[in-house]
């Protein structure tokens, strides 16, 4: 009898079917892999395992026996533990309050603290984070150390059915590794975990089993290793898969001067000595692991930082940006994708419309009123290029997937034709079919003049999309990879500073 | 590894540094005070301060599940009304009356919740209408200022121990003791300050977030019952003020800032919003030691509240990274 069992379950959301008629079948001892598209159903597939949704058909069977979860804790208390995307830690609470947050230890009715810690040190420990002080408070904490907290978490509960979505997607390439052990170590111990993942190669080396999803629906569900990466892509984007990356452009040698020029950029112990030069059609990548300090790059170009010092010249003018509305102005064009979309790059209860044009409403404007008729036309222009799939530009951001979402990030900026884009990890969480027209998307405006500066955690991205890759570790730039030069090999040893000539005895490169 | 007591020190910052602050001023009031610090000096200081650290306190509970009670000040007023009518007579009377009076004030707290939790609607919203009944109540109650109480217990309450050690003190420490304290320890506890930092965090992890409100407000309006029975023992009579009860009101906010809780919820305690009281206080006592006429007070408390709570982000001007401004 197999321990967990979705049949014919179905959920809609006002007129869209987020899910219809889905089979899932999850075994003891097994890790089962799901895959699909953004908007796929994964996401509200999991929500429904998690207590969070209540599916309009269809049944669920644990142990053979039917069950329903009216909230999250009545599915954990059937033993179902979720690890969110989207994090589910209390920040002003210390690590080990949350650990024991659902059910603390007590003692004579009250918490009882040196329990709750050894559960903590415990928890952490199962994980492979020990080096998390149990007293630190979750807003204290990185985005990929709350992410291990998360998973430290849901070991404590002590589940027989883990769920992982896109639990890995935030973590440091360490604590990647570490949480496969700990993935195959709780596999060992009998547990079913459901995992959800846009790496690939995550699910080659993890899962048992794999289901796929298309457009609500699952449309496959094979033993891992039996199909290619190409068809399972292919039934994730139900469509012919061509080469993920698009071409290279051969860059002409340009006398001008570069798009923007840093020199001796420093901040507080995070950044030190950055030196780079953006050419136009350049799409220049930032590697090393997460946390060297290449989103406080971005975020000192785009003059969020206060006290960076150094200069930074656009077309070889010396400029100060002062904040995102000085980046905006029409001599320097500069836009950031963010990496939290949620937060900073949208406003979620306003209409897809609202989001797209509030960038770019002073262009749109006359006199200080909006003119409305520009503004429908440039929103359905970004709305159609993008292929932003949406109910209609009036409904809410919130109301779109993952991967819509962002791409209604970077439709908003894109509405002030910006000359310098910076990325901060832009396809984090986002589905291959998405993730392949942001790329083609990128090299356009590349060719069209724009200069791009791409930070990405994945190191594919990095090998397929840029013409040089600048890898940072602890703040500073250590290495400059270009063309053929970039790869996954280079990429990982200059990541973990092992030092140019031990990783491939090429000599090491000055920066131009 | 930091030490357990660095995260100790980050987790108690807010409410260390109200200690520190009032202890400062507290001790330039005594220092300047024309007849020293005698007994009968710190029992009248302390019976003013209790007052209002203890309303602080039930503004505190409300204010950490991310809500605001507007309500609290009218409770304590309530309370006012009914013990000066309630709490006379024989002992065993009087204890009666005594639960009446926490009773009630329980039960006005608990109103609040329920309204907010299943009518959902904003704490703000529900408070101010609230306080409006709470005060038909008192006016029911006691429409011209008068009524009595049991001058044993109030003597007892508002005096000196022996030693000189103001009652009062070891009345607000035993609240703390016996409210404060099992609630901060407790899982419900735990839970309202959750609420108060992430919602949806909350609600994801299997948090109890109706009953956690419940208590809040529940406790909120106990607490601000207690003021009331306070006040009643001080004044020896029962007064349907609307202005006391919206004085106490805005002041238990500011003592709160002060004491430093997060207006956002989800972090803070009700001992900082004590110490945040004691030193709201003092600022009037200072004004008069320093012979400022009593006139000025109100601009002069205002001036230093804005001060404090201008010091109080001083931090923010610390912050490097502007994004952490609006997170």
């Amino acid at each position: 009898m197999s321990l967990f069992v979705m049949e014919g379950v179905s959920k809609r959301f006002g007129g869209v079917r987020a899910l219809s008629n889905a089979d899932l079948v999850v075994e003891a001892g097994r890790i089962h892999a799901v895959l699909g598209e953004n908007g796929a159903g994964k996401s509200t597939l999991i929500k429904i395992m998690a207590g969070v949704l209540s599916p309009d058909e269809g049944r669920m069977l644990l142990d053979g026996a039917p069950v329903s979860f009216a909230s999250p804790a009545a599915a954990n208390a059937a033993g179902i533990a979720c690890i969110f995307q989207e994090l589910s830690l209390v920040p002003d609470l210390s690590v080990a309050d949350n650990i024991s947050i659902s059910n603390p230890p007590r003692r004579f009715g009250l918490i009882d603290r040196g329990a709750q810690r050894r559960i903590a040190e415990q928890a952490l420990a199962r994980a492979g984070a020990e080096n998390i002080h149990p007293l630190a408070l979750v807003k204290d904490l990185p985005l990929s150390r709350r992410q291990m907290v998360e998973i430290a978490k849901a070991l404590a509960r002590k589940p027989r059915i883990l769920i992982l979505d896109e639990a890995t997607s935030a973590l440091t390439a360490a604590d990647v590794t570490k949480i496969y052990g700990v993935l195959k170590r709780l596999r060992a111990d009998g547990l079913a975990l459901i995992f959800i993942s846009h790496r690939m190669h995550e699910i080659a080396e993890l899962a048992d089993e794999c289901t796929v999803f298309c457009n609500g629906r699952s449309v496959a569900s094979y033993a891992a290793g039996t199909k290619t990466d190409n068809e399972v892509v292919e039934l994730m984007i139900g469509r012919e898969y061509n080469a993920v990356f698009p071409q290279r452009a051969t860059r002409p040698a340009s006398g001008a001067p570069p798009l923007l020029e840093v020199r001796k950029l420093n901040w507080t112990d995070r950044l030190s000595d950055i030196s780079l030069e953006l050419r136009a059609g350049e799409v220049i990548g930032l590697g090393g692991l997460d946390g060297q300090g290449q989103r406080e790059l971005l975020l000192a170009l785009f003059g969020v930082l206060h006290g960076a010092t150094g200069e930074i010249a656009v077309d070889g003018k010396p400029v100060t940006i002062g904040g995102p509305h000085a980046a905006k102005r029409k001599e320097i064009g500069m836009a950031l994708i963010p990496e939290d979309r949620k937060t900073e790059g949208l406003m979620l209860p306003m209409s897809v419309r609202d989001n797209l044009s509030f960038a770019a409403l002073p262009r749109l404007s006359r006199w200080g009123v909006v003119d409305r008729a520009a503004e429908r036309e440039a929103v359905d222009r970004i709305v159609q290029l993008l292929a932003v799939r949406t109910d209609g530009v009036d409904g809410p951001a919130g109301a779109l997937s993952g991967g819509n979402q962002q791409k209604v990030v970077i439709g908003k900026w894109l509405m002030m034709a910006p000359r310098i884009l910076l990325l901060n990890d832009p396809t984090r969480g986002i589905d291959v079919g998405t993730k392949q027209e942001m790329y083609q998307l990128l090299r356009e405006l590349a060719n069209g003049g724009a200069g791009i500066l791409f930070y990405s955690t994945d190191y594919d991205e990095l090998i397929g999309c840029c013409d040089r890759v600048l890898v940072m570790y602890d703040g500073a730039i250590r290495r400059q990879l270009v063309g053929a030069e970039i790869t996954e090999r280079a990429l990982v040893s200059s990541a973990l500073n092992l030092g140019a000539e031990a990783a491939d005895r090429a000599p090491a490169r000055t920066l131009q | 590894m930091r030490s357990d007591g660095s995260y100790w020190l980050r987790e108690h910052r807010g409410t260390l540094l109200a200690f520190a602050a009032f202890v400062a001023m507290f001790a330039i009031y005594a220092g300047n005070h024309p007849a020293g610090l005698n007994a009968n000096v710190a029992t009248t200081a302390a019976n003013k301060g209790v007052l209002l650290a203890i309303v602080a306190m039930a503004q505190t509970l409300v204010v950490l599940t991310s809500g605001i009670d507007l309500s609290v000040g009218m409770v304590m007023v309530l309370a006012n009304c009914l013990a000066s009518t309630i709490v006379v007579g024989s002992p065993g009377e009087t204890a009666l009356g005594v639960l009446g009076v926490l009773f009630t004030g329980a039960l006005c707290g608990a109103i609040n919740g329920l309204i907010v939790i299943y009518g959902r609607l904003q704490p703000i919203v529900t408070t101010i209408a609230t306080s409006s009944v709470y005060y038909g109540a008192a006016l029911a109650l006691r429409r011209v200022p008068g009524g009595d109480v049991n001058a044993t217990l109030a003597d007892a309450l508002t005096g000196q121990l022996p030693g000189g050690v103001p009652a009062s003190l070891v009345l607000l420490v035993a609240i703390v003791v016996i409210v404060w304290l099992p609630f901060r320890r407790s899982a419900l506890g735990r839970a309202a300050y959750a609420v108060g930092s992430s919602e949806v965090a909350a609600y994801m992890s299997g948090v109890p977030i109706r009953r956690a409100k419940f208590a809040a407000y529940t406790l909120s309006g106990l607490l601000a019952s207690m003021a009331g029975l306070f006040l009643t023992c001080i004044t020896y009579s029962g007064e349907a003020s609307a202005a006391n009860g919206g004085q106490y009101t805005l002041y238990s906010i500011a003592a709160v800032v002060l004491g430093g809780v997060s207006l956002f919820g989800g972090s803070g305690s009700a001992i900082g919003a004590i110490f945040g009281a004691l030193m709201f206080r003092t600022i009037g006592d200072l004004l008069f030691v320093f012979n400022v006429e009593p006139l000025w007070q109100p601009l002069f408390q205002g001036i230093v509240l804005v001060a404090a709570v201008c010091l109080g982000s001083l931090r923010l001007l610390r912050i490097r990274n502007r994004l952490d401004l609006y997170g």
